[in-house]
């Protein structure tokens, strides 16, 4: 939490680079946690997490104690994580079936969970499973669960959209995941803090080289500053 | 009730119905009972409704059954894969219908069904599309959402082991959802990688145990596919 007690837009004179961000949303992870990394970009803060920091990875098809990618030679096919990618297990890793993994959610046993995002509101409104494009397959997996059951569900992403539009708005107007579940934003050009207890407004927690100003003219949001 | 040691894959699956509800377990690749798809593709049955949480990748069983039009219905939670294209065609054709479901309610509607539950009240999926048109009530201050059982005809599930009481030893993430779907179903079938003797599995290691299994098949690398021929359909009884 020490992130925190730098007040906003002192640190940072450009946005993160992905592993920059990464190493930001990792560095706020407490030692000891069970934690749950969403497909995507949530799955690179694994490489930034401390070797001692006694973090325990869980995925949602049914291991606690992942670890990295094998050797190539080394590849399971029955050893895989929610992204279907082959991963290893760590001393003291378990195996269960999928009632009891998502209960682990649900049940409020992993601490935190990252995710993925289409759109973020400012009461913590979470879009991340459908574009709502006509013709779309849908897919929604294991977010719901994930984004309502974790202690503390924050996002991952970038803040805008490739085409230039602000992630964090308003209202979502995509699909939603889940209401009010997410409770801090970590983007390339800030860290930010929504969610439901926060009274209408987004608080800037640290910006990345922007200032407030040009934070708040880049999302059309006025945003609260510092640690209330 | 004793467990049906079958000789073949195609013998393991039986009859089946047109119309069946069938659970297929697997997570993505991990856990898939290919050879037992196989031998419903060989078996014949169509109008299934498919209870799985993804909806085959490229050519295999599953994309299979979706593309000969075989599955009027998909109960699953992520159809969209890249390389899903027989489902992706199938549904913007219309040709099948997809019950969407979040991974976790998948799983414990499964599990409600197998434990003779009426169903459960959720917080998952609350103020969603998803959760559209269904019962809601706040529990301790949290609102949920009623998710109601899902039952099957037929459970096709990969194991491990199995030992001739039809106990069910899994290996690695590949358990996934095979131990939900086995308690589910009316007859449930495992192909496993080896029969092993009554006795030989730990009764501590158990993680299904053989009540909830109707039939297995040991699949031996090469050999899987040939009991899934139609040309070997009634060869043995």
């Amino acid at each position: 939490m020490s992130a925190e007690t730098i007040a906003a837009g002192s640190r940072g004179t450009a946005p993160l680079s992905t592993a920059q961000l990464a190493a930001r949303v990792a560095a706020d992870i407490r030692p000891g946690s069970y934690v749950n990394l969403g497909i995507g970009l949530p799955t690179l803060v694994a490489d930034h997490l401390p070797a001692d920091s006694g973090i325990t990875l869980h995925t949602e098809n049914g291991l606690l104690g992942m670890g990295p990618s094998p050797r190539a030679d080394l590849v399971d096919p029955e050893l895989i994580n929610a992204g279907k990618v082959p991963v290893t297990e760590l001393a003291g890793a378990a195996y269960f079936h999928q009632a009891d993994s998502f209960a682990m959610m649900r049940g409020g046993h992993i601490d935190v969970c990252v995710l993925g995002a289409f759109q973020v509101s400012i009461s913590g409104d979470l879009a991340n499973w459908s574009t709502g494009s006509p013709g779309a397959v849908p897919a929604v997996g294991g977010a719901m669960d994930l984004a309502v059951g974790a202690k503390r569900s924050v996002v991952m992403m970038k803040l805008l959209t490739k085409d230039g539009r602000p992630k964090l708005v308003r209202e979502c107007t995509l699909p939603l995941t889940g209401v009010g579940c997410v409770s801090r934003i970590y983007s390339d050009v800030a860290v930010i803090d929504v969610g439901p207890a926060l009274d209408g407004e987004a608080r800037l927690v640290e910006a990345f080289g922007v200032s407030h100003g040009e934070l708040e003219e880049m999302l059309g949001l006025g945003l609260a500053s510092g640690q209330g | 009730m004793t467990v049906q040691l079958a000789r073949t894959a195609l013998d393991a699956v039986g009859d089946v119905a047109d119309g069946s509800t069938v659970m297929i377990g697997g997570f993505g690749p991990a856990g898939q009972p290919v050879e037992l798809i196989e031998a419903l593709l060989a078996q014949g049955a169509g109008d299934l409704v498919v209870v799985s949480n993804n909806a085959g990748n490229g050519e295999d069983a599953l994309a299979r059954l979706i593309h000969l039009g075989r599955v009027r219905r998909i109960v699953c939670s992520f159809p969209r894969q890249v390389d899903s294209w027989h489902f992706d065609e199938a549904y913007r054709a219309g040709r099948i219908e997809l019950e969407l479901v979040p991974q976790g309610n998948l799983a414990e509607r499964i599990r409600a069904a197998g434990a003779g539950l009426g169903g459960f009240f959720t917080p998952t999926g609350f103020g969603t599309p998803l959760a559209e048109g269904k019962e809601t009530r706040v529990v301790d201050g949290v609102p949920m959402v009623f998710e109601s059982p899902i039952h099957a005809d037929l459970a096709l599930v990969k194991a491990f082991q199995a030992d001739g009481a039809g106990n069910l030893v899994y290996r690695k993430t590949a358990r996934n959802f095979g131990p939900v779907m086995a308690t589910a179903a009316r007859r449930t079938v495992a192909q496993v990688t080896e029969v092993v003797p009554v006795g030989a599995i730990d009764p501590e290691t158990v993680v299904t145990p053989g009540i909830y299994v109707d039939a297995v098949v040991e699949i031996d690398g090469a050999t899987t596919l040939a009991g899934a021929q139609p040309a070997q359909r009634g060869a043995a009884s």
